[in-house]
């Protein structure tokens, strides 16, 4: 698939947040307002960019039925995918944990901005979920599932910050008492999710 | 004991590490014969369902050996066809590895195909032929089998399976009010390859070359579309063929008589291989 | 034991309502009852077992490494109820397929692991993570429920809905199929409970 349509795709038609709802609990929790939630999109990006490269190349090489089979014959027939999905989130949460310190020690200005947010990702779905729809979907090359991942992480990012707006706004609105806060927030969400099903009907 | 220190870090991730990759190996290998059992009844019946031979199996008191009973009784040959609609020789159907031959076909390397092809005599002595397909729906694959008429252009029935396409929506594709939608509809149209279309909105009552497709499972019906459209066309070559060894019935008076003794040789030959 | 563990998961401290836990899979298995009623199960049971093995080894875990230990000890038991599923009830698992692997990416595992378990006895945490998955499970339950019942007319897959009703024009609701719906009802949850409980209530 031409990669910058896969791009596209990942962003606004299989939006991670819209299309799979993967990646909630922060999303709602950390939308209170444009600034945090731009830095955590950002963090987002950036560790579903580097950690999708990397199960990419476990998985082609070490984890998917057959794939040993690099080592000699008589490794072929190993089928190590049972452990795919501990694979993964040890990954995601190494990664997490060395970006973190790197941030650290190189910029300390990004991590005081950025560093409250690490965390947080290890859990987020949206991290894992790529991994696991990489796999599922069988992605032929390490370009493709690079791209995928950035394209997941920024429609993640769109979708956090274009709440994070509206939460903003809706501060000033009248809403009834026992809707205020989560209640109109996961209105307002169902609301977007059915704008952004228009996007399904895009052909690429 | 101090846990914070490194030494200890290092040592307790690597024993939980090992710890659990062997619990996980051990229960893994230990479930794997039950759950490829699971799998090869599981196919069976699919099989079985394309052809609706599956009645009577949800009564049924064991319902793995209701289906390998009538897996056995009804489905007479279990073959492999290549691209060329020619028999592979030695292979079973039922153990082509699907996903690998829709790898092959994305990659274009048609030449390399084998594809499983399952032949139903049924009470009344018809014979049903079953072909499979294989594709990418939204989560995961989607695939199914498609029963097809003597004449190779009826549909008598399909069945079709998912990984794991959203419930309620691009799952329907798995129910029988979806497949049955299949029945009947024609593959052909004036000797023409249409394929069956799933058709976004509704196919015309009419439309004995479409089907709906499921709303709110547009991307799934989508998928399913191009899936049956591809596998059927590298099934083509065999599908002609079994035509063109049907034709010297109708057009035996004709001067085509030499021809059409050749696929009747062909035909036979083709059997005999089955055999 | 302090009753409080095992009752407010359901109402004042609820995973999914209160806490905002776990909301990924609440949207997605809820189309229908059977398969939320599973996912409960499975997601009660990874809780529980999880969090008492962490209780258990509490006192051992390296500071520095107690995500990532977290997350194994989690991912140990999803793949297990997933073999199992596999195994024994192979037409459950079919229709649950990629939503089990996701539990691991369920908030409430982590939380209740992290909040809870790390600092209590084997026995009140196993409890804890029984009593936050139940809590989870009966909202999945409801809005499962409400899904299947005016998105597709049946429960537990049998038809409720009569045909005279659909001859007098009633027709399902293909919206509440659709995910965003999923999203609405459970904002109409919240927004009944806190109606009911107003210490709930954000200012």
């Amino acid at each position: 698939m031409d990669l910058i349509s896969l791009f596209v795709k990942s962003v606004f038609v299989d939006n991670m947040v819209f299309s799979f709802f993967l990646g909630m609990c922060s999303f709602l929790a950390v939308s209170k307002n444009v600034k945090t939630a731009t830095g955590l999109g950002i963090a987002v990006v950036f560790v579903i960019g580097i950690t999708l490269p990397i199960n990419y190349l476990l998985n082609t090489y070490i984890l998917s039925p057959g794939a040993l089979s690099w080592l000699g014959e008589e490794y072929a027939q190993i089928d190590l995918s049972f452990l795919s999905l501990i694979v993964f989130i040890a990954v995601v949460a190494a990664i997490v944990q060395i970006v973190e310190m790197a941030v650290e020690k190189f910029s300390p200005s990004l991590y005081a901005s950025l560093g409250i947010f690490l965390p947080l990702i290890a859990v987020n779905c949206a991290v894992l979920g790529a991994s696991l729809f990489m796999q599922e979907r069988g992605y032929s090359s390490l370009g493709e599932a690079t791209v995928f991942g950035l394209g997941s992480g920024f429609g993640w990012m769109l979708a956090i910050v274009t709440l994070a707006a509206i939460r903003e706004k809706m501060a000033y609105s009248n809403v009834p008492a026992p809707l205020k806060g989560l209640g109109i927030t996961f209105i307002v969400v169902g609301l977007m999710g059915i704008a952004f099903m228009s996007f399904m009907g895009i052909k690429l | 004991m101090d846990t914070n220190k490194n030494s200890y870090t290092v040592i307790y991730a690597t024993v939980m590490v090992i710890v659990v990759a062997a619990v996980l190996a051990f229960v893994s290998s230990s479930l794997k014969q039950t759950q490829q059992n699971n799998i090869d009844v599981d196919t069976k019946s699919k099989i079985l369902g394309a052809v609706a031979l599956t009645e009577g199996m949800d009564e049924a008191a064991n319902k793995t050996q209701f289906v390998l009973e009538q897996y056995e009784k009804y489905i007479k040959e279990d073959i492999a066809v290549d691209a060329q609609g020619n028999v592979v020789e030695g292979v079973q159907g039922f153990k082509v590895d699907l996903k690998g031959q829709n790898e092959l076909m994305k990659a274009g390397n048609t030449s390399a195909l084998t594809l499983p092809v399952f032949v139903a005599q049924l009470d009344n002595g018809s014979k049903v032929y079953i072909f499979s397909c294989y594709g990418a729906g939204l989560w995961g694959p989607i695939w199914g089998w498609i029963a097809v008429e003597e004449d190779m252009d009826t549909i008598h029935g399909t069945l079709f399976a998912h990984k794991g396409e959203t419930p309620g929506l691009g799952a329907e594709i798995a129910t029988d009010w979806f497949s049955a939608q299949f029945n009947g509809k024609k593959l052909f149209e004036n000797g023409e390859f249409t394929s069956v279309r799933v058709i976004k909105g509704g196919a015309a009552p009419d439309d004995i070359h479409g089907v709906n497709a499921i709303s709110g499972g547009t991307i799934t019906s989508r998928a399913l579309d191009v899936t049956i459209e591809t596998w059927l066309k590298a099934y083509m070559p065999y599908i002609e063929r079994v035509k063109e060894a049907q034709k010297p019935v109708e057009v035996a008076s004709d001067t085509t008589m030499v021809v059409a003794a050749d696929s009747l040789a062909a035909i036979v030959e083709t059997s005999t291989n089955i055999n | 034991m302090d009753k409080n563990i095992y009752l407010k998961p359901f109402w004042t401290s609820n995973p999914v309502t209160v806490l905002v836990l776990g909301i990924c899979s609440a949207l997605a298995v809820t189309v229908k009852l059977e398969a939320a009623c599973v996912m409960a199960i499975s997601v009660t049971l990874v809780t529980g077992f999880s969090s008492l093995l962490v209780s258990l080894l509490r006192n051992t875990i390296p500071n520095r490494i107690r995500i990532i230990v977290q997350l194994i000890v989690a991912a140990l038991f999803v793949i297990l109820v997933e073999q199992v599923l596999k195994a024994y009830v192979y037409e459950v698992s079919k229709q649950l397929s990629v939503f089990v692997g996701l539990i691991i990416t369920n908030c409430i595992i982590m939380g209740r692991i992290e909040a809870f378990a790390l600092g209590n006895k084997p026995f009140p945490s196993f409890v804890d993570g029984i009593a936050n998955g139940a809590g989870y499970g009966v909202i999945l339950v409801v809005i499962a429920f409400f899904r299947e019942l005016l998105g597709s007319g049946s429960i537990f897959g049998f038809k409720i809905i009569p045909d005279a009703a659909y001859q007098a024009g009633y027709m399902n609701n293909g919206l509440l199929i659709l995910p965003p719906m999923a999203l609405i009802l459970v904002g109409c949850i919240v927004w009944i409970q806190r109606s009911i409980n107003k210490d709930l209530q954000e200012k």
